[in-house]
């Protein structure tokens, strides 16, 4: 029912697109074709080339070599805007929306509509309304409501909605669902269903096989800057990993524990709670990955913070190797051996400017004095934690080099080595492996397995649900801020999303 | 609105590696030596280093407030009530020197204590917390003085700002305030590149947010900051007072002088970067820039159009190149 006629120009025709940065090659003759009224998946590994590519379409980057057809005719861009004219939308991972304004201001920002030198707030409402309701969230949107009350769901709907407000030939989406839970991409994938269906040309970047299954009729892959392989049908799943990574991946999750390998309990929480929290209970043993799921908002999240004592738990008991804590700033936790690593890499972890080095050295600097290792771990001992960096194979040129400058997989390393520094026995990850690919993933899952063996108690919370179920020795399940249930090694996908949706007076 | 066309991410020399401020630096002062040949003899160079020491010192001081991504406006009038302070406690008693000295150290510590506390307590921004630091001391020395402050201090007190010692080999003399400017630049720029400490300043500035995750003590690190900006203008009063005589306006102005300085030096605004040689360096420049504009016989009221236009240069320049990098 689709194949566009062969007379039809495609809307979108890059050749032979080459960009080469000094001594990097970031993209070398790549070709990519996108038809009116087709999702084309863009495919690969960080480092691959996609943002470069996707960079040079957008108009930030120009080619080295190459051309740009749409619809038939060639173009240059040499600016953002010239590509935004030319009718090529793109939807960044980094939300660009401005919290305080209402959704319509944030759709029609900078091409506000005026009626007599005023802005005509009711015809911005109503055509906001209109495109909301193209994506089908009309109900759960309201054009009037303020960016800042919206989840982060609702956030992407409408940043789909402003670039959709353009009415672009060709709309691109740069890995959408990265920061949302199961439930919500699937309202994405029904909104890219409809733009599909209204004859929009989307390039859809991601690494994940499901949403490749779910929505793509095309897909290109790119690895190292090169076209690595290209299916003009969808293709079997390892036939993209093959091409993404060059290799099979058959061991993706680490093995869970064996029975000899989980020691005693670590950790107990009984009846914790604080605002967002309430009667937490749970267990954490030694050589254990305690997974935690729920949907956005169940207060996983909320529950690491606390346990970090960022946002402490303000009632209950939280018992550490037997002995009962209070814990109340993250320094007390640092020092009671918690380590977490926050969802947030860019903004909650990384000092972006300072070297690798130093970012390793953080905690084990800021705790010197309190833990009394000043020279063993302190900064006289910088080869200490070269030598962790060493391990955790951070790729860099070397440690010195700003960390902002390093993939998103070599930083989160470089970060697991700053608390690596500490030895914490208790270590919360939190979305550990968003926006990295897929092989330092593996070697993510990999570490926590290790460090579980290594005697380490692993919480691992993440909405990257077939993440928690392949890595987690046990699962717990929350809901409305506090625990709804525990599972065992590997439940199915549904029991735990039904027991993490299942409605509040089901609780109890 | 240009666009960089992102590509140029130069394969970083050695050359390029080097702070431009050390070059601007040595063209003035070649530019200075062929106006005025006295000046490459010691005491043309010697009197320049001890003018620009006060300087030099607080930039290097601010420098701190700035990495931890603040700023210090009240340095300046904490110098005029070193000076003003010093002179009523003082009274012309030569032996008073010491305790009245360790009197205003203490009163820099309280100063730099506040500042840092309404900071990250009251989370009151810097810019203006310091700003109500500035005036309340400007209205204190004004109060202590009687607003006609006694035009005296003690030599004792002078001699740390005014001393030379003669007939050192080699360089020919050696003002006091000079060794005074190595010491305290020598001190700062260890503490800020070679402890903890001055790690933990740069990661929040860079990042209050990982830092406090990290395990940063974040108070007592911002407070420290602004005691470190306390101290060093204290310090550069000391100097002031032996050889600007005893005024109400003494220290006006020298908080912006420093700012400029220390972003002169490359220091980010906002925080995360900046090196104490180059702050210091930067000192150096801005005293050049006004020496030059002495010798051409510039008005006086030019170094401040002179100084605000640099100041905006070398953010615009900052930012600018930042941009180019981030390609």
């Amino acid at each position: 029912m689709q194949a566009a006629p062969a007379t039809a120009p495609p809307a979108l025709q890059m050749t032979g697109m080459t960009k080469v940065f000094p001594g990097v090659r970031a993209l070398s003759n790549v070709d990519l074709t996108c038809h009116a009224g087709e999702v084309h998946v863009l495919a690969g590994e960080n480092g691959a080339g996609k943002s470069t590519l996707i960079k040079i379409l957008s108009g930030v980057y120009r080619p080295d070599a190459g051309k740009i057809v749409v619809n038939g005719q060639e173009a240059v861009f040499r600016h953002p805007l010239e590509a935004l004219r030319a009718g090529i939308s793109v939807i960044y991972q980094e939300f660009s929306l401005l919290p305080d304004r209402t959704v319509a201001q944030n759709i029609f920002l900078g091409r506000e509509i005026h009626r007599r030198g005023r802005l005509d707030h009711a015809a911005m409402n109503a055509s906001a309304r209109q495109t909301l309701e193209t994506l089908g969230v009309h109900g759960q949107i309201a054009p009037e409501a303020l960016v800042s009350d919206l989840d982060v769901a609702s956030q992407q709907m409408v940043e789909i909605a402003k670039a959709l407000s353009l009415d672009p030939q060709v709309l691109v989406m740069d890995e959408p669902t990265a920061a949302l839970n199961p439930t919500e991409c699937a309202v994405l994938f029904e909104a890219v269903d409809r733009l599909r269906a209204r004859g929009c040309a989307i390039i859809y970047i991601t690494h994940r096989m499901h949403e490749v299954q779910r929505l793509a009729d095309r897909v290109s892959v790119l690895k190292d800057g090169e076209l690595s392989a290209h299916f003009d049908s969808l293709p079997e799943p390892s036939a993209i990993v093959r091409a993404m990574v060059g290799r099979d991946i058959d061991t993706f999750f680490a093995p869970r524990a064996t029975s000899d390998q989980i020691g005693d309990v670590l950790l107990e929480v009984r009846d914790g709670g604080n605002a967002r929290l309430d009667a937490i209970n749970f267990t954490l043993r030694r050589g254990e990955v305690l997974g935690f799921a729920g949907i956005q908002g169940a207060g996983r999240a909320a529950l690491g913070m606390a346990l970090f004592g960022d946002t402490p738990l303000e009632r209950g008991q939280v018992i550490l190797r037997g002995q009962p804590v209070r814990i109340t700033s993250t320094r007390d936790a640092i020092a009671a051996g918690i380590g977490l690593l926050p969802g947030d890499r860019k903004a909650e972890a990384l000092a972006l400017e300072q070297s690798v080095l130093d970012n390793g050295m953080l905690s084990a600097r800021a705790l010197a004095r309190l833990l009394g290792s000043h020279r063993s771990n302190g900064f006289t001992n910088t080869g200490r934690m070269s030598g962790l960096l060493d391990k955790m194979e951070v790729r860099a040129p070397d440690y010195e080099v700003a960390i902002g400058s390093l993939s998103g997989g070599n930083q989160q390393k470089a970060i697991v080595a700053r608390w690596l520094a500490l030895a914490p026995e208790v270590l919360i990850f939190i979305e550990p492996t968003r926006g990295i690919d897929v092989n330092a993933k593996a070697g993510i899952y990999q570490l926590m397995r290790d460090l579980a063996i290594g005697g380490a108690g692993i919480i691992l919370i993440s909405s990257d649900l077939p993440e928690v179920l392949g890595c987690s020795d046990r699962i717990v399940v929350m809901r409305d801020g506090t625990v709804a249930g525990e599972f065992g090694p590997s439940p199915s996908e549904t029991e735990v999303m039904e027991l993490a949706t299942s409605a509040r007076h089901a609780a109890a | 609105m240009s666009l960089a066309p992102a590509s140029e991410k130069p394969g970083r020399s050695r050359w390029a590696q080097i702070n431009p401020v050390y070059f601007v630096l040595l063209a003035l002062l070649v530019l200075i030596v062929l106006q005025n040949p006295r000046f490459a003899e010691p005491t043309g160079y010697m009197n320049f280093l001890k003018r620009a020491a006060p300087l030099a010192i607080l930039a290097a001081g601010q420098l701190y407030v700035i990495v931890s991504g603040g700023f210090d406006l009240s340095a300046g009038s904490l110098i005029t009530l070193v000076v003003v302070g010093s002179s009523m406690l003082t009274n012309n008693d030569p032996n008073a020197t010491a305790w009245v000295i360790a009197v205003m150290y203490a009163i820099g510590v309280v100063v730099g204590c506040v500042n840092g506390l309404v900071v990250t307590v009251l989370r009151v921004p810097s810019l203006i917390a310091t700003l109500g630091m500035m005036i309340s001391l400007g209205g204190l020395s004004m109060m202590w003085s009687g607003g006609s402050p006694r035009g005296y201090l003690p030599d004792t007190f002078r001699f740390f700002g005014r001393a030379l010692i003669r007939d050192v080999p080699v360089i020919g003399l050696l003002p006091i305030a000079v060794i005074v400017m190595v010491v305290s630049g020598l001190l700062l720029w260890l503490l800020m590149s070679r402890t903890n400490l001055g790690r933990m300043i740069h990661a929040l500035g860079d990042n209050p947010r990982a830092a406090q995750l990290a395990g940063v003590p974040v108070l007592p690190v911002r407070l420290s900051a602004f005691v470190v900006s306390s101290l060093s203008a204290v310090t550069a009063g000391i100097l002031l007072g032996g050889f600007a005589g005893v005024s109400t306006d003494v220290g006006t102005g020298y908080e912006l002088q420093a700012i400029t300085a220390a972003v002169l030096g490359g220091a980010q605004l906002l925080g995360g970067r900046g090196s104490v040689p180059a702050a210091i360096a930067g000192a150096l420049t801005l005293q050049a820039i006004f020496t030059l504009l002495n010798f051409m016989g510039f008005p006086q009221p030019l170094r401040q159009v002179v100084q605000g236009l640099i100041l905006i240069a070398a953010v615009g320049l900052a930012a600018y190149r930042k941009k180019q990098g981030a390609g």
